[in-house]
């Protein structure tokens, strides 16, 4: 049994990209500090401020939230009720109990009650895919909560592998200006809030074991909008990198933020935008309403469409073997 | 031996008495894209399983 490089105790787990394995203890100690730098390298949190967690019943987002607790902040969650059928149902029950369990208090907002549509609807009607409908509505509800609730900063679980998908994405199609805004923080400002992403130092595989380890229930089984989908494909392919050479994607991501971002920095800077006629939040052009009161415009009120519907021939297949096709949603 | 996988939740039979990570290879997973847990505890994919321990290899990749 192999033993931990901090203590000599059996290890209960190996981290390759440090070339070593960690104890309970260890593993946990090892977390916090990533998280602390994270914090600290990028201003992202005041000891002071009030923060609001996007919490989805997920290893990533819980284990945030438990981490900001512990580390003493001020952390409230926010969950949006998606309404993409029994992974909804799910991942909100997993997220109330467990912030009853804790004490900690969540602002639930359902998206069908407060704006009349779910995500496989808004899909469907609009032809975008889910997963663009699904993060053009949750960044808009966040910002909005955040504002109407008085937060300081929107603190969100995306983490190392996540980062390191979406920067390979935007090298591969050398997207300058998606490249230019890919950063760990996103201050304030043209009428949108603080946000931040503290665990862009903590490996996807470090949030699970970290779940585990401090006894999280999360949603293991996959959002079925997810599957199959290209975000997917770019982090298998950075996994195999990693298992022929440990730490590739680590390095990638992590040498992306010391040496890259000062240059992209320095390049010209995107306009500030202007503002949406109907909600005021920031817009591409003045005269036009922004992305999600689009979205809601064309939605809103629609008969609700089952998950399956939206779905392409191969995730439907997956679906079916995960959810079952009987009750045909 | 009868592990339990998930994305979707199942049950399938692999010989033991070998690490996790030889295990995991086998099934054509990476194994920095999942976690061991052995009889309720997290375990390093070099611990060997063997009948009659309660494994479960977890998928930790998410696409949202
Ligand atoms: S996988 Fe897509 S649809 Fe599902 S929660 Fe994530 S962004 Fe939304
Ligand atoms: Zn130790
Ligand atoms: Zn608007």
């Amino acid at each position: 049994m192999s033993k931990c490089r901090s203590c000599g105790e059996p290890a209960v787990i190996d981290l390759p990209r440090h070339n070593a394995n960690f104890c309970s203890e260890h593993f946990i100690q090892l977390c916090r500090r990533q998280l602390s730098k994270a914090i600290s390298d990028f201003d992202m949190l005041k000891p002071e401020d009030r923060v609001l967690v996007a919490v989805s019943g997920g290893k990533d987002s819980l284990a945030l939230w438990d981490m900001l607790v512990e580390e003493g902040y001020q952390a409230d969650g926010l969950y949006i009720g998606l309404g993409i059928g029994e992974y909804s149902d799910e991942s909100g029950a997993i997220t109330r109990k467990f912030a009853a369990d804790r004490q900690l208090k969540l602002i639930e907002i359902d998206i069908r009650d407060e704006h009349g549509f779910d995500i496989p609807t808004a899909a469907g009607v609009t032809g975008r895919s889910p997963c663009s409908a699904c993060g053009l509505s949750k960044r808009h509800i966040f910002d909005e909560v955040a504002k109407r609730e008085g937060y300081d900063v929107l603190a969100t679980g995306h983490n190392l592998d996540d980062e390191a998908a979406v920067l390979f994405g935007n090298t591969l199609r050398w997207d300058v200006e998606y490249l230019r805004r890919q950063a760990p923080v996103l201050s304030a400002g043209s009428g949108f809030g603080k946000k931040v992403k503290p665990l862009v130092r903590l490996t996807e595989r470090e949030m699970a074991a970290w779940c585990v380890v401090r006894g999280i229930d999360y949603v293991v089984e996959e959002c079925p909008m997810a599957l199959g989908n290209k975000h997917l494909a770019y982090k298998d392919a950075l996994n195999a990198l990693d298992a022929t050479s440990p730490g590739t994607k680590a390095s990638f991501y992590l040498g992306f933020l010391d040496r890259m971002r000062p240059v992209l920095e320095q390049s010209a800077a995107i306009d500030a935008p202007s503002s949406c006629p109907t909600c005021g939040a920031p817009a591409a052009t003045a005269d036009q309403a922004c992305a999600f009161c689009r979205l809601v415009d064309s939605a809103s009120g629609h008969e609700p469409i089952p998950v399956r519907m939206v779905l392409n021939k191969k995730a439907r297949k997956m679906f079916d073997a995960q959810w079952g096709s009987q009750d045909g949603n | 031996m009868i592990v339990r996988l998930r994305q979707p939740s199942r049950e399938v039979e692999v010989r033991g008495d070998r690490p996790a990570r030889a295990i995991l290879l086998e099934l054509g997973f990476a194994p920095e894209a999942y976690i061991v847990i052995c009889n309720g505890t997290l375990v390093p994919s070099d611990t060997i399983l063997r009948e009659p321990d309660s494994v479960e290899l977890r998928p930790v990749i998410s696409g949202g």
